[in-house]
């Protein structure tokens, strides 16, 4: 035998080889792979990349001025500066607020905890605009916190005036991000094994020694990308800013905001979007970083073994008091938004401010019957789930198989819109997609292809850990019983997958329910969503329309809240977390 | 004619190559098991069967064809993994009905054999039971049910009971041996554990790294291990070096414990460096002054209960040798004291050459690493 005859055989067993593990043609895996890139490329990287172009050449050539303009004057200094000490503050405020309750979800185990832990997650998934309009029911004049010392101590004014202040931006800031720290850090002490407390307890250390020294060290990859998060979240925070911080208060978002929608100074408001990428990409390198180290395999036990009853009076107290805080921080604002949703004027309730949704009082061009915005949110919706999981399905499949380079390439590559704000998105869409060689600036589409952009990573993270997790003896074990490499996809893979793509359609239809930051950019005029109608009748005067933007966004909450108990039914254990 | 043939099969695996240019013979209704310690290259073997590997060289007859080129799916054996692989999406009657859908029966036809499968493995009844509620033993029968239903011209099954714990293992064990001869299946058997592939097995082929060292029915496998490593890891650890003084037969050597008589004698020379073993089962326990064959003297370091024996060691000769004494017979011997002890039986191996000794310690490790 020739060498040249041997070497061809060999090539010829490697081939049969690769078929035997992928069994997909390379040329098909080829135009797999461009699909998602594809819609990566156009409608991420595209827009952020006409955002560098304005702010570095705002007329073509390189040019300066629009930087020089952020440090010519102290404003967006002061701006930056403000946007950061805010956000540390909030995620300072929301450890002191939420940890006491980590550590009592962690060890005890009490009635209706699993209830609460439900419960305390569902103003993560409000969309920022229902939660500013549930703080304003709250806090405003005519809220619970002010008429009930009015009613109770006789005051003819009310006592408490938060609005347009820090603290109520605060106090949202902790409501929308204690369920981060009381899961992530909560979630993972629960499953520290409680006997290394213990033995150090036995080796001589007091209470607070053994937390010090033992279980805070253990904890802190957990506390540290927790918190960066948090920090993440308040950073970007744009609703929140925006309706109750009033013009006095501005963070980087609004400010971009302002300058593209209100002042029309794109120069600027691309160079923020600069800033404001760079700041967020830090973060999020951080985080991934330290997600990566939470992995650190910890001789973890089962929950059920680690929390015990409650036993002393000293520790049903602590569970009380948490709880309380709970309670009354989370749900509160959301029962007054309800409550007062469906109290128009003042003889008990009605569903007046309901009806007023489908009444056309007024007749600017601009309005749209709130009704017609509702069909429009379902729609936008449901184009959003349909590409968010066709885009996601494909993605997390060849996430799944490519292991290599690629993988860990691909990988941060598909999460990179979680970490670009809502509102550089949506303010890249204008500028990018508003003239040729793409115009979609008449076009519909550009809002469910933002919605899909922010959607995407949630689906991807649904679907990859179930993907990774089929054991691949279980496609084996198929194909030994029979099954021909596509049959084992229909049988195996596909209903496997089945309940994780129910919870990233989930995750889509909520996420374009709520989204706001980009939509108020892209929306067209005459075809707005419900978040973008509910801050136009905040910013109109009257009992009426304030009404409206309590109806609405007690349907929104009631519709994303509904949306996210089924997702926690449907998901696999604990898998798909974030 | 064998059922199935395995020629000179190799696969490499970074430096080494397991298996390593193996060759066996399955017959038709036979049980074969696969011995050998952890990473030897046996689960290989069964994956290259199955198709699910492609070896580097050998070929695999079946029925006297080559069937390199018939895919996974249609070579119609069956494969039952360690963890067992059962889709967790199916309840216990989908995941044994899966094979026989491929087959394209009718309904009627997959109910009736899923049942009975089902009577077969002792789960009569549990067809819409959730495989995930299962227990440990009755996911593995489920697991067995599911590779039995498309009647496998050829089942393997990957240490099936490894998981399991110690009472189930052994309670399964005698019972695996009468379902699969019930089924009249021929089987190839994947384990580490001696006692599974003794109570399982028509015949073994014990491997060592990658290399097939001895095949034979269990009781000769047992009765005359062909090497050091074989010996020891059937947990015949009585070994010591000696030279053959007589060539006999009976043949005599010369040990540390001064000359023994070996019982079987292959052909060797005077002079030659030998392993001898000295059995550890049906040794007695003789008063002192007792002549015998292979008297040993040595020092009882310790001595346990074992229900139907107890288990001492002694020290003779600068080494430490294991007995297994009856319960009923002959006087037992305190810790501490001087004894002479009759062994059953006294064997001679070739003793390893120089390189073959290096080997010999690293089996040990395997072994103990194994066990």
């Amino acid at each position: 035998m020739t060498p040249k005859h041997a070497g061809t055989r060999k090539h010829g067993g490697r081939e049969t080889r690769r078929v035997l593990r992928v069994s997909t043609s390379p040329l098909l895996r080829v135009s797999l792979y461009l699909i998602p890139l594809a819609f990566l490329g156009l409608f991420y990287f595209y827009p952020l990349f006409s955002i560098f172009r304005l702010s570095l050449a705002p007329e073509g050539r390189p040019a300066l001025t629009a930087l020089r303009g952020l440090v010519s004057t102290s404003y967006y200094a002061r701006t930056l500066w403000f946007t950061t000490w805010q956000a540390a503050l909030s995620t300072l405020l929301t450890l002191l607020a939420s940890l006491p309750a980590a550590y009592v979800f962690a060890r005890y185990q009490f009635r209706g905890k699993s209830l609460l832990q439900a419960l305390t997650t569902i103003p993560f998934v409000l969309p920022t605009i229902v939660v500013a309009t549930a703080f304003t029911s709250l806090l405003g004049p005519k809220g619970w916190a002010n008429q009930i010392p009015m009613a109770v101590l006789g005051l003819d004014r009310p006592p408490i005036n938060l609005m347009h202040s820090l603290s109520i931006i605060l106090l949202a800031h902790v409501f929308y991000n204690y369920t981060i720290i009381l899961r992530m850090v909560g979630g993972f002490w629960a499953n520290l094994n409680p006997q290394l407390e213990a033995a150090a307890r036995m080796l001589g250390a007091s209470p607070w020694r053994a937390f010090r020294e033992v279980t805070l060290p253990l904890l802190r990859p957990a506390l540290t990308a927790a918190a960066l998060l948090v920090f993440l979240f308040d950073f970007t925070s744009f609703g929140v800013i925006l309706i109750l911080g009033g013009p006095r208060y501005a963070t980087l978002e609004v400010e971009i905001y302002r300058q593209a929608v209100n002042l029309f100074n794109l120069p600027v408001a691309a160079a923020l979007s600069l800033l404001q990428i760079g700041c967020t990409f830090g973060l999020m390198v951080t985080y991934t970083r330290l997600q990566q180290r939470i992995t650190v395999p910890l001789q973890l036990r089962p929950r059920r073994i680690t929390a015990r009853q409650p036993r002393t009076r000293r520790e049903r107290w602590l569970v009380g008091i948490n709880v309380a805080v709970m309670i009354l921080l989370l749900v509160v604002p959301l029962l007054s938004l309800a409550e007062r949703s469906l109290s128009a004027g003042q003889q008990g309730y009605s569903l007046a401010y309901y009806r007023e949704l489908s009444v056309n009082r007024q007749s600017s061009i601009f309005f749209v019957p709130p009704l017609l915005a509702v069909r429009n949110s379902l729609l936008f919706a449901g184009a959003t789930v349909g590409l968010a999981l066709t885009l996601g399905l494909i993605s997390a499949w060849l996430l799944a198989r490519q292991r290599g380079w690629l993988g860990r390439l691909l990988d941060p590559v598909f999460m990179l819109p979680l970490g670009t704000s809502a509102v550089t998105l949506g303010f890249g869409y204008i500028i990018a997609l508003a003239k040729p060689p793409l115009n979609l600036r008449t076009s519909p589409a550009l809002v469910p292809l933002a919605h899909t952009l922010v959607a995407l990573p949630f689906v991807v993270r649904s679907l990859l850990p179930v993907i990774r997790g089929i054991h691949p003896h279980l496609r084996e074990a198929a194909r030994v019983l029979g099954a021909s490499s596509w049959r084992v996809w229909r049988e195996v893979d596909l209903p496997i997958v089945g309940r994780a793509l129910l919870v990233g359609a989930v995750f889509a239809f909520t996420v374009s329910l709520g989204e706001f930051g980009a939509t108020v950019f892209v929306a067209r005029p005459q075809m707005p969503t419900m978040p973008v109608v509910i801050y136009r009748f905040l910013g109109q005067p009257g009992a009426i329309n304030y009404g409206q933007a309590l109806a609405m966004s007690t349907l929104l909450m009631i519709v994303c809240t509904v949306g996210f108990l089924a997702i926690e039914r449907f998901r696999y254990g604990e898998i798909g977390e974030f | 004619m064998s059922l199935l043939e395995a020629h000179h099969l190799t696969k490499s695996y970074g430096e080494g190559r397991f298996p390593d240019d193996i060759s066996f013979v399955v017959d038709d209704g036979e049980i074969l098991c696969l011995l050998g310690p952890s990473g030897c290259g046996k689960t290989t073997l069964l994956r290259i069967i199955a198709g699910l590997e492609i070896p580097d060289s050998g070929k695999v007859l079946f029925e006297g064809h080559d069937i390199r080129d018939v895919p996974v799916h249609r070579r119609n054996f069956g494969l039952m993994f360690q963890d067992q692989a059962l889709f967790p999406h199916q309840n216990v009657f989908e995941n044994i009905a899966f094979g026989l859908r491929m087959q394209r029966l009718p309904a009627e036809e997959i109910r009736e054999r899923v049942a009975e499968v089902l009577h077969l493995v002792g789960m009569a009844g549990f067809e819409k039971r959730d495989v995930n509620q299962l227990s440990g033993g009755e996911q593995q029968r489920v697991a067995l049910a599911r590779s039995l239903a498309p009647r496998p011209r050829l089942l393997m099954l990957d240490e099936p009971l490894a998981s399991l714990d110690r009472t189930l293992r052994e309670r399964l064990m005698n019972e695996l041996r009468t379902i699969l001869k019930g089924a009249g299946v021929t089987a190839i058997y994947v384990t580490h554990d001696q006692q599974e592939a003794f109570a399982i097995a028509d015949r073994v082929v014990i491997m060592d790294r990658g290399r097939k060292v001895q095949e034979g029915r269990p009781e000769e496998v047992y009765q005359r291990p062909a090497t050091e490593f074989v010996a020891r890891f059937l947990g015949l650890a009585n070994l010591l070096p000696g030279r053959v003084v007589e060539a006999g037969p009976p043949l005599a050597v010369e040990t540390a414990l001064g000359q023994l008589m070996a019982t079987d004698s292959p052909a060797l020379l005077v002079g030659q460096e030998v392993t001898v073993l000295i059995r550890p089962e049906g040794a007695r326990c003789l008063e002192t002054g007792t002549p015998a064959e292979n008297p040993i003297v040595g020092q009882v370091q310790t001595r346990s209960f074992r229900g139907g024996h107890y288990q001492v060691t002694v020290a003779a000769g600068g080494a430490s040798l294991r007995f297994e004494l009856d319960v009923l017979n002959g006087p037992l011997p305190e810790p501490g004291r001087q004894v002479t002890l009759c062994p059953y039986r006294v064997q001679v191996l070739p003793a390893p050459g120089p390189d073959l000794a290096i080997q010999a310690k690293q089996n040990r490790v395997l072994t103990i690493c194994a066990l």
